[in-house]
């Protein structure tokens, strides 16, 4: 009897309750950004936005701290249990797109015409992520010390060469006010060191891979290039003109704003804080030319859909809805990102003509190059980074390039090409 | 009252299977409990243990990627061939068209690069894709020991180096302590707190701590040396030098947990009876030979256990490395762990990573083998 009308009361309440589950649809988004106050009140807020702007969807957000949401992901992909809507780093996403979690992107015709290449996802010739921000770096200068020393101020069109800035560092480092020229940011591990430093490397012709077949390294990273690079990379470190492997994070956090490192190669988001404590005196540089032009790196979070959601077309209605314009600037304005638009750059505090920030917008569009986009990146990211590292510290560049490019093209046999034809 | 026999009876299979049939009552009736006792840590162990080295030591023989849509194959014992080939080579000197040996600008004799060799040469297939490891002079000849996977041998090298020093370092550092609290002074418990503290701060902020103090500039140790030896002392860069990086490790590795192992003498020496030292000291012994043949003898087990268990940790070293050099410079720092995790999980290359922690394995239990076998009770033998 008891359970008879436990029963009941159950089908009665399921019966009450479902045309309340089925009139909207339930997506759930993950991302990145959990303890970040002013990114998770921003990214609420285009959620209320979009529920509220139709009836069909309701969009429910699970935030996760950034160290772990990629692991959360992969656990997530192998319990089959993955949300509809998903953040994902640029260089990380064609791993997960070939991996099959996640599926192409299909927006409206024309919707990320104005955008950032490198807030672009693109994998395989389809669009995968888009993000509402990119992000750049440059070299950090004080006017005062350059005109000091009669240097010149370079400009976007017309860049130091490899030579000048060579000299450039030498003369620094010989006024003796500084314990470095050049602080490269060394105590930055991880994905710092192919973000930042693979721009020297395809300056001077290389590459971290050959990306016309995307199959081996050989000859893009132990090339002439490349070897050219690593020689100048290592006498950075042995003429003592920047901080090595050892630097610890509070002299790269100060170091340069104490006035102990003459020059600071840094992103656009330690901008603000630069500037607060330089003032005026500060100046954002273009990266020198080697040889092959100047390029930096590109792509940050972007958001995509993965390929076990129920409603792709909902999903990718809510990332239409959050790459407005005014949503990127809202994004700067709170967390000092580079908006993906030229509009939304004109709408935000930084980045509109003659904003503190403004020549960051310039940079990521003249200069920007995403990272190898192959499934592959992770691996070949922590190789190239050891490489590097191994060279700053006195290894033999050829062989360390050669070890480099072998496990490189290992890794590459190893998963059968990555997608690529072999 | 309930008859042994039924009890066995409607007892499950397991239960009997462990107990024997003819045990008395009250001892079959004590193992199940005994069992049943254990059954959730058993439960615990196999499901965070047991399953997962299980699990490992299936993947180390497959081609097993964290994220790939590629499917698993068996690869036999190849991820072991990669880590563990090693061949010795013999490079012959350059000579002229005379045949006279070529030398370099600094008066050594000159050798065709290895490259030439190990890559793609084939004439040398075996030797395809091997790095140097080292190499050494004998007659005009260079022998130069090759190796598929330099990182992993010098990985294991200098793991096996970190536990024989930090053994008896921090061992015999902890019982010097433990000797000094044993005594019945005012405040002692501070000062066990104190030495204790380390310990109970996390491995992760001990290390980041350390880098400040290992700073090659400005650190606490350059500046604290300099003011010693007012001023002559040349700044190190610890952590940035080959040669200093492991012993800086080393060094902070024992700090940080010299006060664990000293709680773990301590309870030792406490068990010592009084008695054998007064009886030691009618005998006319001196504060020396009360150590020799009193307290020593007393801590024999208590000195086994710390040997084992620094020995097992010292293998496992991981976050040090990790947070501090992460491998550098120079690979002087690479831990057999760090390579596992590096692997495994930042490179997505799991069978490797579990590989790695097959052979890890198999060392551990060998030291751990032969440690009890140098330590048996003779006695009793």
């Amino acid at each position: 009897m008891k359970k008879a009308m436990l029963t009941l009361t159950l089908v009665v309440f399921l019966v009450a309750t479902a045309p309340m589950v089925s009139a909207q649809t339930e997506l759930s988004m993950w991302y990145h950004g959990a303890g970040n106050y002013v990114e998770r009140d921003l990214i609420i807020q285009i959620i209320e936005d979009f529920n509220a702007s139709q009836s069909e969807y309701v969009v429910t957000l699970e935030e996760f701290p950034q160290e772990s949401y990629n692991s959360s992901i992969v656990a997530a992909a192998a319990a089959g249990d993955l949300p509809d809507i998903i953040d994902v780093d640029g260089p990380v996403m064609p791993g997960w797109a070939w991996a099959g979690w996640m599926v192409p992107l299909s927006l409206s015709e024309g919707a990320l015409d104005d955008f950032l290449p490198g807030a672009i996802g693109e994998w395989n010739g389809e669009i995968y992520s888009v993000g509402l921000w990119d992000a750049a770096v440059s070299i950090y200068a004080r006017r005062s010390a350059l005109e000091a020393n009669d240097i010149r101020i370079p400009t976007l069109d017309d860049p130091w060469t490899g030579e000048e800035f060579d000299a450039i560092l030498e003369t620094l480092q010989a006024t003796g006010d500084y314990e470095y020229a050049f602080d490269l940011g060394m105590a930055w591990t991880g994905e710092w060191y192919p973000y930042a430093f693979s721009p020297f490397l395809q300056s001077f012709g290389g590459d971290m891979i050959d990306r016309s077949t995307y199959l081996t390294a050989e000859g893009a990273l132990n090339g002439e290039a490349g070897v050219a690079f690593g020689n100048w990379w290592q006498s950075l470190f042995q003429r003592g003109l920047a901080p090595g492997t050892s630097q610890d994070g509070a002299d790269r956090e100060t170091g340069f704003i104490d006035g102990r490192y003459a020059l600071q190669w840094n992103g656009n988001w330690a901008g603000i804080t630069a500037l607060e404590a330089v003032g005026d005196d500060l100046l954002f540089l273009p990266a020198p030319d080697f040889g092959d032009g100047s390029t930096i790196g590109a792509a940050s979070w972007q958001l995509g859909i993965s390929s076990t959601s129920e409603n792709p077309e909902g999903a990718a209605a809510f990332i239409e809805f959050a790459i407005q314009d005014e949503y990127l600037a809202a994004f700067s304005d709170g967390i000092g990102l580079i908006p993906a638009t030229a509009n939304a750059a004109a709408m935000s505090n930084s980045y509109a003509p003659g904003g503190p920030l403004e020549v960051y917008f310039a940079l990521s569009e003249a200069q920007a190059l995403v990272r190898p986009v192959t499934p592959g990146y992770a691996t070949l990211a922590l190789i190239f980074e050891k490489a590097l590292a191994d060279i700053a510290n006195g290894a033999d560049v050829q062989d360390t390039l050669d070890a480099a490019v072998d496990e490189i093209d290992a890794d590459i046999e190893d998963n059968m090409g990555y997608g690529f034809d072999m | 009252m309930i008859r042994a026999a039924e009890t066995r009876k409607n007892a499950p299979l397991w239960v009997r299977l462990l107990v024997p049939k003819d045990a008395p009552l009250y001892q079959r009736n004590e193992a199940i409990l005994g069992w049943l006792m254990a059954f959730p840590a058993l439960l615990v162990l196999t499901i965070f243990l047991v399953i997962p080295f299980l699990m490992a030591f299936v993947m180390s023989f497959t081609n097993q990627r964290l994220v790939s849509p590629n499917p698993t194959e068996w690869v036999g014992l190849r991820n072991f061939e990669r880590l563990l080939t090693v061949r010795l080579f013999t490079l012959e000197p350059e000579r002229d068209e005379g045949g006279a040996l070529v030398y370099d600008d600094d008066g050594s004799i000159a050798y065709p690069r290895l490259r030439n060799f190990t890559r793609k040469n084939p004439d040398y297939p075996e030797l395809n894709g091997l790095r140097e490891f080292t190499s050494w002079q004998s007659g005009e000849n260079r022998t130069v020991i090759l190796a598929a996977d330099v990182v992993f041998l010098r990985a294991l090298i200098n793991t096996l180096i970190f536990a024989g020093v930090i053994a008896p370092l921090q061992g015999g550092l902890a019982l010097l302590l433990a000797l000094l609290l044993n005594q019945a002074l005012p405040f002692i418990n501070v000062f066990r707190a104190i030495y204790f503290a380390p310990v109970v701060v996390s491995m992760v902020v001990v290390s980041l701590l350390w880098r400040f103090i290992y700073d090659g500039q400005n650190g606490l140790l350059n500046t604290m040396l300099g003011i010693v030896t007012f001023g002559s002392f040349q700044p190190v860069d610890w952590l940035g030098n080959p040669y200093t990086a492991m012993p800086a490790l080393i060094a902070m590795s024992a700090w940080q947990a010299v006060g664990f192992h000293m709680v773990i003498w301590l309870s030792g020496l406490q068990t010592i009876p009084t008695s054998l030292y007064e009886a030691a000291a009618l005998d006319g012994a001196g504060a020396w030979q009360k150590f020799r043949y009193v307290t020593w003898p007393g801590l024999r087990n208590t000195a086994v256990l710390i040997l084992i268990v620094i020995v097992i940790q010292a293998m496992g070293l991981f976050v040090q490395v990790d947070v501090m050099t992460r491998g550098g410079p120079l690979d002087a720092t690479q831990s057999v762990v760090f390579q596992a995790v590096q692997r495994g999980y930042d490179k997505q290359d799991i069978a490797e990573g579990s590989a790695i922690s097959v052979v890890l394995f198999i060392i551990v239990l060998a030291i751990t083998i032969v440690n009890r076998y140098l330590t048996r009770d003779r006695d009793t033998s």
